[in-house]
């Protein structure tokens, strides 16, 4: 342990521009900037894992030095300087806001139009809050009542040293760290994330929100989510919050695997709303995410949801391995993009096993300046006998400055598999504006009913709140989009 | 009797080309006026232009309702005054249904009069006694606004619309092109329930039976983009074949 202590100093000493008063102690808060062997270590004894996990970081990490950063997408974004990044932090960094009113008003304007509750903007600001409210608590009650049925649900590092048998057995097995080069750094440096089990044949009563616990403990950019249902049990799991959150760290990489058993289902719902940079792009969140189910039993299902509003860049398909007989994968998606945002997001569906089917339906809406790429795989394998893919993909224009694509591959080794694609384009008319309009709506307020209508077949799929939610949140996203 | 509308030498244009040459009208409360005219006269652009349709360039005139000059005034704006135009044909605006989108526009005028968001009961009650009273069902008030209705049902939820917004100037642009006798009663019925003494109504049509079921006032002849002739109902008779446009120009 000495030794690590020291090449830590040494690394430490070399980095000048280090704020947090780095020492040479395991106790610290921070790891200094930048990426090596010793920094996962560190990282690794901070959160005291076992050695198995430590050299699951390591042959990642290993592995991550010979690849190269992706470049097919329709993104462009200045060179990461992955040496430039702190890959340790302690949860609360001592330049939060001491209270609401060092908050940036734009931000609390923010909350006020999404209608957050007092006590949550302080949480989602930032500021150190023990005082506020006690969300701990809130977590443990919730929790217990989880437990009572035998659902885990906890912090993957929690999950790590309680329920290690299960980590171990599943972790990477959806997305192994040889997968892509931002799944294999977050395999290497993952920080916090989610672990969730459901026993057999129990149907969770409640939604599982991260929220709670993010309250609790921020689980930074590293994120890493494992969710295992195991034979005919159920989930409705709720990822992300509509309101704003500040955040210090500019480039995300979280990885989500979840394992669907016999009978299974899950469902994954995410609002996404990192900060997309001011009306320029600076500043804003690089979100380069892995997420990916594998319907492993018989007639299982994974449905993913999720509404994209945020982040300057947005990477991320959210997929599904059918390989179980009769499995089921469904994604909906509504993705915005304002300003100067760019989105490459879509997802794959792999059809493997008999019998299999999958659903796409993709909403893409671009204003400003931005970039809305739909980009969507469906592969039939040579053993995906009479399976099935409906793929809807519509994308709507606001202005005349935005672009949408949409790039779908269909791959198909099986003559009785069946692949249906739609696609259109549309502009938001001056005619639907002006009715709207004439019936007393303002023009912001025309602009985001009429683009809820667009987005409709996917919000209703959304759990009931969460749902009113995102149908404010397109509100402001859309703000100063018309006019 | 006091002036509602008052329009003085109105003039506005479409891509360059003038449409109203200097229009004057003036409404008073309560009334019911017929516009009428050949088909490019500009009835259908003076109903715009009042609503402020940013399509059309306003090149000059005044507009006055209830005292306030409406051209300066934003499209929101004017229909939280009262203006009101019923399309001859209503876009279409896929996902939101009828009774979601009436909640917004009722909701939308209220807070610009200061007043709080009708609750989820009382929204309902304001809906279902009008839309009961015009034969709109429960389905259609699910449907999505104007996606799939058939051409009559299309009318019959503009009236819909007009009922629930309670405006004070109505203007309904030529609902009888199209519909057969029943549909159009639909709309003559709605307006004369609607007809009250702070209420007026603008109606282009060439049917004189229907002029004459919701009891017309006044009525105005327009000519490339002037009122050529304005007088009482028994104008209609005249009126009533293009030969007799020919005649007034």
């Amino acid at each position: 342990m000495t030794d690590i202590r020291k090449k830590i100093s040494a690394a430490d000493a070399v980095s000048d521009a280090y704020r947090y008063g780095f020492v040479t102690d395991i106790d610290a808060e921070t790891a200094p900037k930048g990426l090596n062997e010793d920094i996962i270590r560190f990282i690794s004894a901070k959160k005291g894992e076992p050695d198995w996990l430590l050299a699951f970081r390591l042959k990642a990490y290993r592995h991550w030095l010979t690849m190269t950063e992706p470049s097919w997408a329709m993104l462009s974004y200045p060179p990461i300087d992955y040496q430039d990044i702190y890959y340790y932090a302690a949860p609360k960094s001592a330049s939060a806001p001491k209270s609401l009113d060092e908050v940036d008003p734009e931000l609390l304007k923010t909350y006020d139009k999404l209608g957050v509750p007092l006590q949550e903007r302080a949480l989602l600001a930032g500021v150190a809050v023990d005082a506020v409210f006690d969300s701990v608590s809130v977590a443990t009650t919730f929790r217990e009542r989880l437990a009572k049925q035998g659902i885990v649900f906890c912090s993957i590092s929690e999950a790590v040293k309680e329920h290690a048998d299960l980590v171990k057995r599943y972790l990477g097995t959806v997305v192994p760290y040889t997968d892509n080069f931002f799944a294999c750094l977050n395999s290497a440096v993952f920080t916090d994330g989610t672990f969730v089990y459901i026993p057999k044949g129990v149907k969770c009563p409640m939604e599982l929100s991260t929220y709670f616990r993010i309250n609790a403990q921020k689980s930074g950019q590293f994120e890493r989510t494992l969710i295992v249902a195991d034979d005919e049990s159920y989930v409705s799991y709720l990822e992300g919050c509509t309101a704003p959150q500040r955040d210090e760290n500019q480039l995300h990489a979280a990885i989500v695997e979840i394992v669907v058993m016999n009978g299974a289902e899950v469902k994954y719902s995410t609002v996404q709303n990192w900060y997309p940079g001011d009306k320029d792009g600076k500043g804003g969140i690089y979100n380069f995410v892995t997420k990916r189910g594998l319907c492993k039993g018989k007639n299982s299902k994974l449905s993913w949801t999720q509404v994209e509003t945020g982040s300057a860049i947005t990477w991320k398909y959210p997929s599904c391995v059918l390989a179980g007989d009769g499995s089921r994968g469904e994604f909906y998606s509504v993705a915005i993009t304002n300003n100067m945002q760019q989105a490459d997001t879509g997802t794959k569906m792999i059809h493997l096993g008999k019998d299999t089917s999958s659903t796409i339906v993709s909403k893409g809406i671009s204003a400003g300046r931005s970039q809305n790429t739909y980009r969507g795989l469906v592969k039939m394998g040579a053993k995906a006998e009479n399976a099935r893919n409906y793929s809807q993909c519509d994308s709507l224009l606001i202005g005349s400055n935005c672009g949408a694509h949409t790039i779908p591959y269909m791959q198909s080794s099986n003559p009785s598999a069946r692949i249906e694609h739609e696609a259109t384009t549309s502009k938001i008319s001056d005619d639907q504006l002006f009715y709207c309009q004439q019936r007393g709506l303002g023009a912001e307020e025309a602009v985001s009913l009429i683009v809820n209508g667009f987005c409709k077949d996917v919000m209703q799929k959304l759990p009931m709140e969460f749902a009113m939610e995102a149908t404010r949140l397109v509100a402001v996203t859309l703000e100063g989009s018309v006019g | 009797m006091t002036a509602w509308l008052e329009i003085k030498d109105l003039k506005a244009s479409v891509d360059d080309k003038d449409i109203l040459n200097g229009l004057n009208m003036t409404v008073n409360e309560g009334e019911v006026h017929a516009v009428m005219g050949p088909n490019g006269a500009g009835k259908s652009t003076l109903f715009n232009v009042l609503c402020g349709n940013p399509h059309y360039r306003v090149t000059g005139g005044e507009v006055l309702f209830k005292g306030k000059n409406l051209l300066d005034m934003s499209v929101d704006e004017r229909a939280h005054e009262g203006v009101f135009l019923a399309f001859q044909l209503p876009v279409e605006i896929p996902g939101i249904s009828m009774a979601t989108f009436m909640k917004y526009a009722l909701n939308a005028g209220r807070r610009a009069k200061g007043m709080k968001d009708f609750d989820a009961v009382g929204y309902m009650k304001h809906v279902k006694v009008r839309s009961k009273a015009l034969g709109v069902t429960d389905e259609m008030l699910k449907r999505p606004v104007n996606v799939g209705f058939s051409g009559g049902e299309k009318k019959r939820m503009e009236m819909f619309q007009m009922a629930v917004l309670e405006p004070s100037l109505c203007m309904v642009d030529e609902m009888d092109s199209g519909l057969d006798v029943d549909a159009l009663k639909v709309v003559a019925d709605a307006i004369n329930v609607m007809r009250a003494a702070d209420r007026s109504f603008m109606l282009i049509s060439h049917n004189r039976r229907f002029l004459e079921s919701v009891g017309v006032d006044k009525v105005h002849v327009l000519v490339k983009g002037k009122v050529v002739k304005t007088g009482g109902r028994d104008l209609l008779e005249e009126l009533t074949s293009f030969a007799a446009y020919q005649e007034a120009e």
